[in-house]
């Protein structure tokens, strides 16, 4: 394997493991829940991402041929983060977590406590 | 015919997804596939609600481009929100009014409002009218808003016509 396509490789490893590592150091940062769920929804789709893309290309030039699986664990998380990020807040709202007290908005919160 | 395929596209994504996964075109599995992708639309047929179909397919591709652009933005601002050496945080819950109905476009809108900057979606109102965003850090609610129905929202209604 020449070197600059495992310097590709590397790039795409380490940043994806960088914007990981900044969702979790965002997760111990954040003041309340509900700005914790920013971070790593956010972060663990580009995060894995990037290694996805590290392993795709690290995967198929070792076995001389593109490997779709992780073109689909990409598809996959872009589908599923979002859904798991929405169903930890909307649950978050019915058991009345608190959030941080400079938060505005807190009546139209409030409303959707007790909403179905 | 309406009847032993009665969801065409699923179908299709069932034996694309079933041959990537086990990453072959091996006739046996060509057959154990397309049975597959009979049988469970077939079999799962009653359990879906009619939702409202992509009328525009290039508008869609146009938008998955503008959202995975907008996911690596979302990245860079969470990454320069957490590295500030104080954390200056301005978070707020948003009531956005919806003008698309539908539960499978409200369900994209949502998703996509998570993934991208500042913005995650947090509820839905009991009659599917208002969408609650919870947001990082808060400059002027008005132009958040105007920004997503703009941005998303215009789009999504006319991908969907709805």
């Amino acid at each position: 394997m020449p070197f600059w396509f495992e310097l590709i490789v590397s790039f795409f490893l380490l940043g994806g493991g960088a914007f990981i590592l900044l969702g979790s150091f965002g997760l111990v940062r954040l003041p309340d829940f509900y700005t914790r769920l920013h971070a790593p929804t956010k972060a663990t789709t580009l995060g894995m991402w990037g290694l996805l893309v590290g392993a795709l290309l690290l995967s198929s030039w070792n076995s001389g041929m593109l490997n779709p699986h992780h073109l689909l664990i990409a598809v996959f998380l872009l589908l599923t983060t979002p859904v798991s990020s929405y169903i930890l807040a909307k649950s978050a709202l019915h058991h009345r977590l608190d959030w941080g007290t400079q938060t505005r908005g807190q009546e139209q919160a409030k409303r959707y406590m007790d909403d179905h | 015919m309406r009847t032993w395929l009665p969801l065409p596209h699923t179908s299709l994504l069932l034996l694309v997804v079933w041959l990537l996964l086990n990453q072959t075109l091996a006739p046996g599995h060509l057959l154990l596939g397309s049975v597959l992708a009979l049988l469970i639309p077939l079999l799962t047929m009653r359990l879906r609600n009619p939702q409202p179909s992509i009328k525009r397919p290039i508008k869609a591709l146009l938008y998955l481009f503008l959202v995975l652009w907008d996911i690596l933005v979302a990245n860079m601002q969470v990454a320069r929100l957490m590295l500030r050496p104080r954390l200056q945080l301005r978070p707020a819950f948003v009531e956005v009014p919806l003008d698309i109905t539908q539960g499978f476009p409200i369900t994209v809108l949502a998703s996509t409002i998570s993934l991208t900057p500042g913005t995650v979606s947090a509820d839905v109102s009991a009659d599917q009218s208002r969408l609650l965003l919870h947001v990082l850090d808060l400059e002027d609610e008005a132009q958040l808003i105007a920004t997503i129905k703009r941005r998303y929202e215009a789009r999504l209604r006319e991908i969907f016509e709805c």
